[in-house]
């Protein structure tokens, strides 16, 4: 067999792994690779304008396709770069690989130029990584790196190549099949425990479905869809599970937590059973944690044994995959529980508390994601940044599918929305694809505008620009006496900047104008950034403070 | 509480990181270590003990353990029937008349006088954690100049 390089073995090696788009950066010790792309015309490499740009676009190619997202960096700081991209994909379980340059192994220790430990550095911010010492290794790494990415509870890879890898030869050989002894996802429930949790739910009065990322991931929304009819629960998600239920369905309770509904929250607070699949009670979904639904058996159906039991107590746990577990609860819940009443009483609390927000002469924040939420229908891809733009883009977008609301949940990282649209996009170029932004996160991957419109990805950015870092703000008008300490923003002209990259940009100050703005960022070919001046003190409600319990809501209207 | 706790892990370097990552990433420090290769050169074993301060915690950390690729299996010791040793080797100071009783301790320990040589005494002793106390408690009469020891290595009944 002809003899390759470590740089074209690591191509095909990615081609046989079905990868059709990559996002990355050049530099010294990846000039092998980079060589080797020079001739590829199967896999569409985008050059961005800084290694977290490649990153997150990584990250919301795989959110968006539930395929594994691709970057490439060089050594030292092209990897570090890479490093807030990686966490941002462990937080919220994104399959990933980051491949890395390194320098020659023989200067690995020394202190070379560019030169960092990345495999040390990401060793906690990886589900694993590998730093490839022998060019035989390599295709076999590659191979194991993408099944340990995409399988279990996902999560980034890094394989980390030093340059002198990259130019020596051997044979491609590609594993038939990947055995790693250490590593056997349990992928269905354990019979015994989902007969229990049938029982239990058969014997509910006041059933609540709490879903979470893991639904989207294991592409389970039918099924949650089918057991939530069955036993008539209503049903709330977390900000990772947006998506996983349609919003407008007369059983959704939307978001619950910090910045959720209140009749969620009620709800989640007076239940008697927590159907929990696939998300893992953090803190901002909790509130204070000993007084979680005091009244609630809780069955917690994840494919990760760490998340089960970490931060409530649970009845029933089952750990597997929530599409497979789910089917196996549809199969052997035989009785419905009777919910007439208690869908009676979220009702009214729908109704007592609804989502809300004054209308006023100014442009509220609310108002625009609505009006992007109407005029799209709900079948745009929506990404965030982080903050009030988040919370409000997640409140008030009607999301009817899966993979269609794109956010950093677990790191919250400003800075994600942006390069996350455009590897959305570049995933479905014919779908519209909207980044809901603020003006302090849209400035940290601004760059990327440059990627954008040199690649003809014509993402659409609507900024709620209230010169402020609104949710800091928020905290502080809240809990630090208004006292705005380092978070009025001086900032650019925002359409002048999208010009000077050859986007368009349009900015808009009345309420009038806001419907049309959109429509036409949407018929308008090319990069569009809209800049809304929107109400500048407006808050994000409802909320639980910190520390509260998850019914004790700051509910006023601003 | 103290916890022994063994891993069974593939033999591959940057392993004993990604471990010792767990412990420190929670401000928890390794009491004691003992690492080798098991029967299968590509497998080892790692023996550590902690103290952990939150069982939770701890819990916590063994899932996270066993959630490691590299990792084959996590056996926590604690509440399981099981032996332990440790080997320890100390160097004594002693004056010459008290020759006859530090061999009397030793002998008592179940400990060894590896060497005698200028007033100084090598002792070696592989025992249970119990045993070694006693006899650093009867060595503290001398003047230990040196201590070593193995880490603990443990194995159910």
């Amino acid at each position: 067999m002809a003899k390759m390089t470590g740089a074209k073995i690591l191509i095909e090696a990615l081609r046989r792994e079905g990868v059709e788009a990559m996002f990355g950066y050049p530099g010294g010790q990846v000039l092998p690779i980079f060589d080797a792309l020079y001739d590829v015309k199967d896999i569409r490499f985008i050059l961005t304008r800084h290694e977290q740009g490649a990153a997150h676009a990584a990250d919301g190619y795989a959110r968006a396709t539930g395929k594994p997202g691709v970057c490439l960096a060089t050594s030292g700081p092209g990897a570090t770069n890479l490093v807030t991209g990686i966490a941002n994909a462990y937080m919220d379980s994104i399959p990933m690989i980051a491949i890395t340059g390194q320098v020659k192994s023989f200067l690995i220790g020394n202190d070379a130029f560019q030169e960092a430990d990345i495999t040390g550095i990401t060793r906690p911010i990886t589900k694993h990584n590998y730093l490839v010492k022998d060019v035989r290794e390599l295709a076999r790494i590659v191979r194991e790196a993408f099944y340990i990415a995409s399988t279990g509870r996902q999560g980034p890879v890094l394989i980390d190549i030093p340059s002198d890898i990259q130019m020596k030869e051997t044979e491609f050989i590609w594993p038939e099949k990947v055995d790693i002894k250490g590593y056997k996802p349990t992928y269905f429930g354990h019979p015994g425990q989902i007969k229990k949790a049938a029982k239990i739910i058969s014997a509910s009065k006041k059933p609540i479905i709490y879903a979470g990322g893991g639904v989207i991931t294991s592409g389970a929304s039918p099924e949650l869809r089918e057991l939530a009819e069955k036993i008539q629960a209503p049903v709330t998600w977390t900000l990772m599970g947006i998506g996983c239920f349609p919003a407008t369905h007369k059983l959704s309770l939307g978001m619950l937590g910090m910045h959720g509904t209140a009749y969620a929250n009620h709800a989640t607070m007076e239940a008697d059973v927590i159907i929990a699949v696939g998300a893992r009670f953090d803190d901002r979904v909790t509130g204070r944690i000993d007084k979680f639904a005091p009244n609630a058996k809780v069955i917690h159906v994840d494919i990760d044994p760490t998340s089960i039991s970490k931060n409530v107590n649970v009845d029933i746990p089952i750990v597997g995959d929530a599409k497979n577990v789910l089917g196996q609860l549809l199969e052997q819940i035989r009785k419905a529980p009777d919910t007439k009443e208690w869908l009676k009483t979220a009702e009214g609390w729908k109704k007592k508390y609804p989502l809300a927000y004054k209308e006023k002469k100014a442009i509220k924040p609310q108002y625009v994601v609505e009006q992007i939420s109407e005029i799209t229908k709900g079948d745009a891809i929506i990404t965030t940044e982080v903050g009030q733009n988040q919370m409000w883009a997640a409140q008030w977008y009607k999301y009817m599918h899966p993979r269609t609301f794109i956010s950093s949940g677990g790191l919250g990282t400003m800075g994600f929305g942006f390069p996350a649209a455009l590897g959305a996009k570049v995933a479905y170029p014919e779908k519209t694809v909207f980044d809901v932004a603020g003006d302090g996160s849209i400035q940290m991957n601004i760059q990327e505008l440059a990627t954008c419109v040199c690649n003809k990805i014509n993402v659409k950015i609507a900024i709620l620009n209230n010169n402020y870092l609104g949710m800091v703000r928020q905290w502080q008008e809240l809990f630090y006496k208004k006292r705005y300490s380092h978070t009025c923003l001086a900032n650019p002209d925002f359409v002048k900047l999208a010009e000077s990259f050859g986007a368009v940009g349009i900015r808009v100050t009345k309420k009038e104008d806001v419907k049309k703005a959109i429509q036409k960022a949407i018929s308008t070919d090319n990069v569009v950034l809209i800049d809304f001046h929107v109400e500048q003190e407006e808050n994000v409600f409802p909320m639980v403070p910190a520390g509260e319990a998850l019914n004790n809501m700051i509910e006023g209207l601003a | 509480m103290r916890h022994t706790i063994s891993v069974v892990v593939e033999n591959k370097f940057g392993v004993l990181a990604r471990i010792a990552g767990l412990f420190s990433a929670r401000g928890y420090n390794i009491a004691s270590l003992a690492v080798s290769e098991t029967l299968d050169p590509g497998v080892s074993c790692m023996t550590i003990v902690v103290e952990a301060e939150d069982e939770k915690i701890l819990e916590q950390i063994k899932k996270q353990l066993n959630r490691l690729i590299d990792v084959l299996t996590v056996t926590d010791f604690t509440k399981k029937e099981h032996v332990d040793r440790e080997l320890v080797i100390v160097k004594v100071g002693y004056s010459g008349k008290d020759k006859a009783k530090l061999e009397d301790i030793a002998d008592k320990s179940g400990a060894k006088i590896i060497q005698h040589k200028d007033n100084t005494a090598i002792i070696e002793m592989v025992s249970g954690q119990e045993q070694i106390k006693a006899l650093l408690e009867g060595l503290k009469q001398f003047s230990v100049k040196e201590l070593v020891r193995s880490g603990r290595i443990a194995m159910t009944k």
